[in-house]
């Protein structure tokens, strides 16, 4: 078994994983395999946006506390308040807590309480060769009540997605798990992959195909990359929704567009995304070298949904103070920070 | 928290932990060569013994090996006669009858070749049609002693059960050893919306084993190598036509549910309730709208009532019901139970056909490919793709006829010989008629009806006439103390119950006995039964056998053979193994109930007769005399 040339890095890691891991083979008792239902109590179908151009409008997430977070990919299904069904066929409106651009990752709240869930281990004991569940809503097959589909393979590698930059339209550049099945279909992303033990291992990543040779790629994200995005989204350590008790300051005192710099494209749709159009010379943004086509997706750390939250987060902002914003550019997400 | 739970499904889960150990276990040698450190670190150390396997893993591995073994030989390998295509199909039965897929036998039309892993092809016949459900009966010729499938209660599988597939994708068979692909069953119950304006898979199962085209038609096991469904279709999408970790199977339940109408060689339809549902946000499922000529009406299904069970099974949700319904056979009648202000009923109803049959017959010729290429002939391309259009429920299957240059590769056979000539013996099994698949197997089917009505009570009692007298019927008996005589003759029919008669000459009186619930709606029964018994099927009318089908909502499926009376429908409903008629319904207006007459015995005499409508007995007969005479009676 050959693996892509390995950065040094991630042989190390791999190798510390496979220190770490506990092997049951070596004991008599042969492992437990997880019950498929146990799994599918603790994945979610989710619903938003898309349905034209070949865009589902359905992805899959999972649970990650007994109170209704719920972990998924963030993509462009979440640009409308998504609406969850859980396995047991119960419908929520959900509210995105958190986003982390540079993990793909989003956590969303729904008003809910003793939820079977996933716990999110310190640990992470999965390696190449290992069994695994992926369980997700792909292509949208559960419809209704019915519970998300499992399917079952190995983990044929883990390892870094950005040994050819390009190659992978992707912001992430973590470690992934490489998975011998056709697990990422349309709507299998934030699905759910468990090892043999049904722990949480990983979740399935958004569809990715080899610019280079049109492969598709078959992938999770590994569960201790995200962990602590995770714990500090559920926390409310570092929550996106924006701080309504920030007061709205007067025009004259606080942040706009043109104090920053930023001219954004034209502000046609309901919900116009927060693409930067040009940016004015001398200015904070053309000092943190922004660009025309980035992206504006944090705002202090609040999401900026569209150009309107993105208005209304300025005005409640000091103009004396500095900004920072994390933004979108290409497959790149990066933080700057803007200073008048 | 430990979300484990300590309770392997049956075979499936224990499965998995084992072979998980197999999997990295196989892959440890060549890593102990080339990175010694991670075999070191993960394992018991490397030397030169050989790998010693734990028992158990060993024991599941041969489980495995054993399974395939008992699976593969009724496993078949389905191809068109110059090469217009193939699948797969799978054998149930040691005559040599076999499951495959509509759209796998439609490019074939009625004669098709099946090879078999033990490196022989046969001969097959097309039998019978579900263009809705996508199936398709053939029989495979020369042998009685064909290997075939063990069927599974598909009920009873569930998500994460081991499973496989056995069949010949992209007509890999042409050593007619079958492919197997093992995986996981990745859901149960799906229900996927009609594809095109026909297709419907209701109840289906999903499986993450690799099936490509050609696999339709196939079987999917248990990882026992019993038969748990009929592989159709995958979803395919933007990556092309091949496995993408999603395929489905028809249930074996459903499969077994259609058998006998398939058997009969018709071209066969689904069933609907006549009422629409939607699953209520405050739980359960109602009906949101109703036919009131549907029988579901009749028996007392009303806008608002909640569905709580069809045949047995617990039904929550829009979904639920869909697919229970999906893997009905029009013209069966099922339990339903439901509750409606607060009164819960349990009745058997009667379900309608999905389609009327020109409607059907439209429909499925619309979905048929084109017909082969006729040498001499340009080739007519325009047709082929109807089904691609769908972009993630497309069929699976027939590969050739959507690749040109495959078509191109077919060698003219001669001037004029473009249809594969089929062989004399097997021309013998072959008879078109519309409406049906092939009807020499509603023949047999026919001439297995009118042996057994024959031999059975009370045709046994007299001595065979000849066909040009006229004979007549008449049975006395009791109704409580009131006395019943009952006659029928050719254009004579009479009642006479106590002080009551009533005597009719045309077949239309009796059609309006039977559209208003009279009792003398028992006459036409019997007149039917002893026209039958007269004439044969052949020559009564419009005969066909029907299938199999439950009686008043009960199993086992009763054989069901139908035959145009007058203006009336007449069936008559036999126990499947003593071939003795149990029910004999006439049906006048399909909008009111049919007259049931139930034939009540004692051994294999009749003791009584019962005249139903709907739920209601009308007429209860205790026979003391039933006699037959060579003209009317007086």
């Amino acid at each position: 078994m050959r693996y892509r040339p390995f950065h040094p890095f991630a042989l190390a890691v791999l190798l510390s994983l496979v220190c770490l891991s506990i092997l049951p083979v070596a004991s008599a008792q042969p492992p437990v395999a997880p019950d498929a239902r146990d799994v599918q109590q603790r994945v979610v179908k989710i619903y938003g946006a898309g349905g034209i151009k070949g865009l589902e409008a359905y992805q899959s997430g999972f649970l990650v506390s007994p109170e209704g977070h719920v972990a998924t990919a963030w993509s462009y299904v979440l640009d409308v308040e998504p609406i969850v069904v859980l396995d047991d066929g119960r419908r929520f409106e959900s509210k995105i807590v958190g986003i982390e651009p540079s993990l793909e990752l989003a956590v969303l709240k729904i008003d809910a309480s003793d939820l079977p869930y996933f716990k999110v281990d310190k640990e992470f004991n999965a390696q190449w060769g290992d069994p695994i569940l992926a369980v997700s809503n792909l292509f949208g097959i559960a419809a209704g009540n019915e519970p998300a589909s499992v399917m079952q393979g190995i983990i044929a590698g883990v390892t870094n997605l950005d040994a050819r930059r390009g190659t992978f339209q992707t912001p992430y550049r973590g470690k992934v798990l490489i998975l011998d099945l056709i697990a990422n279909n349309p709507g299998a992303a934030g699905g759910a992959v468990v090892d043999a033990d049904g722990r949480l291992i990983g979740m399935l990543g958004k569809e990715l195909r080899d610019s280079g040779t049109g492969v598709w790629l078959n992938y999770a994200l590994p569960i201790d990359a995200l962990r602590t995005a995770l714990g500090d989204i559920i926390a409310g350590r570092a929550t996106t929704v924006p701080k309504e008790n920030n007061p709205v300051l007067r025009r004259d005192q606080s942040h706009n567009l043109t104090t920053l710099g930023v001219v954004l494209v034209p502000n046609v749709l309901e919900s116009t995304p927060a693409y930067i159009d040009a940016v004015l010379p001398d200015s904070p943004a053309a000092e943190a070298k922004l660009r025309p086509d980035d992206l504006i997706l944090l705002l202090d750390g609040q999401r900026v949904g569209d150009q309107q939250t993105l208005i209304d987060l300025l005005r409640r902002i000091d103009r004396r103070d500095a900004v920072s914003v994390t933004l979108q550019r290409g497959n790149e997400v990066l933080p700057v920070r803007l200073q008048p | 928290m430990n979300h484990r739970v300590n309770r392997p499904l049956p075979g499936s889960t224990a499965m998995l932990a084992v072979v998980c150990f197999a999997l990295f276990c196989s892959g440890h040698p060549s890593h102990g060569q080339d990175e010694g450190p991670l075999a070191a670190a993960g394992q018991a150390p490397i030397d030169n013994a050989p790998i010693e396997l734990d028992p158990l893993l060993r024991s599941a591995e041969q489980a495995r090996v054993a399974a395939v073994d008992r699976a593969r030989p009724s496993a078949v390998s389905v191809f068109v006669p110059g090469g217009g295509g193939g699948g797969s199909g799978v054998l149930i039965s040691p005559d040599g009858y076999a499951l495959t897929n509509f759209h796998v036998t439609s490019p074939a039309g009625t004669f098709m070749r099946c090879g078999l892993s033990d490196g022989r092809v046969y001969d097959a016949v097309l039998v019978g049609l579900d263009p809705v459900g996508d199936l398709a009966m053939i029989r495979l010729l020369g042998r009685d002693d064909f290997p075939y499938a063990t069927m599974a209660n598909s009920l009873q599988a569930r998500a994460g059960d081991w499973c496989m597939v056995i069949g010949n994708p992209f007509l890999l068979a042409t050593n007619l050893q079958p492919t197997v692909t093992w995986g996981i069953l990745s859901g149960v119950g799906r229900y996927q919306y009609p594809s095109g304006t026909l297709l419907e898979y209701a109840d289906c199962l999903q499986t993450d084993a690799s099936i490509n085209p050609g696999n339709s038609g196939g079987p999917i096991y248990n990882d026992q190598g019993a038969l748990l469904g009929i592989v159709g279709r995958c979803s395919f999408e933007k990556r092309g036509r091949v496995n993408v970790g999603v395929g489905y199977a028809i249930s074996i339940n459903q499969a077994k549910n259609f058998l006998g109408y398939l058997r009969s060689g018709r071209i066969v339809d689904h069933a609907t309730l006549g009422a629409t549902v939607t699953t209520d946000p405050d739980g359960g499922v109602v009906v949101s709208n109703i036919l009131e000529s549907s029988d579901a009406y009749r028996r007392g299904l009303r806008y608002n009532a909640q569905i709580l069970e069809i045949d047995g099974r617990v039904v929550t949700t829009a979904n639920d019901v869909q697919n229970v319904l999906g893997t009905f056979p029009s013209g069966w009648r099922v339990n339903i139970a439901f509750r409606h202000q607060g009164i819960t009923t349990r009745v058997p109803v009667r379900l309608m056909s999905v389609h009327r049959q020109d409607e059907l017959l439209a429909k499925m010729a619309s979905a048929l490919p084109p017909p082969p290429p006729v040498p001499d002939q340009p080739e007519d391309e325009g047709e082929g793709e109807k089904n691609d259009g769908d972009q993630d429920a497309e069929q699976g299957g027939e590969e050739e006829p959507k690749r040109p240059d495959l078509k191109r590769q077919r060698r003219p056979t001669g001037h004029g010989g473009a249809k594969p000539s089929i062989p004399e013996a097997v021309a013998d099994l072959i008879v078109q008629r519309r409406g049906f698949a092939n009807y020499h197997f509603n023949q047999v089917e026919q001439a297995r009806f009118i042996g057994s009505l024959r031999s059975q009570f009370p045709a046994n009692q007299f001595a065979e006439t000849e066909e040009s007298k006229t004979t007549a019927w008449t049975i006395t008996g009791k109704t409580g103390d009131a006395q019943v005589k009952l006659s029928v003759a050719d254009d004579q029919y009479a009642i006479l119950v106590g002080e009551t008669a009533m005597r009719a000459t045309r077949r239309s009186e009796l059609f309006d006995a039977v559209d208003t619930d009279s009792i003398a709606g028992i006459l036409p029964a019997l007149d039917a039964w002893r026209t039958m018994l007269k004439l044969g099927p052949e020559k009564f009318g419009e005969a066909y056998y029907q299938g199999t089908m439950p009686l008043g909502g009960q199993r086992p499926l009763r054989d069901c053979m139908v035959g145009l009376y007058g203006e009336m429908e007449v069936r008559w409903l036999s126990h499947p193994e003593t071939g003795l008629v149990e029910c004999i319904e006439v049906v006048a207006d399909r909008d009111s109930d049919p007259a049931e007459l139930w034939v009540l015995r004692e051994g294999d005499d009749i003791s009584g007769l019962e005249l139903r409508y709907g739920t209601d007995v009308a007429l209860n007969v205790s026979i003391s005399d039933w006699t037959q005479t060579e003209s009317a009676p007086q």
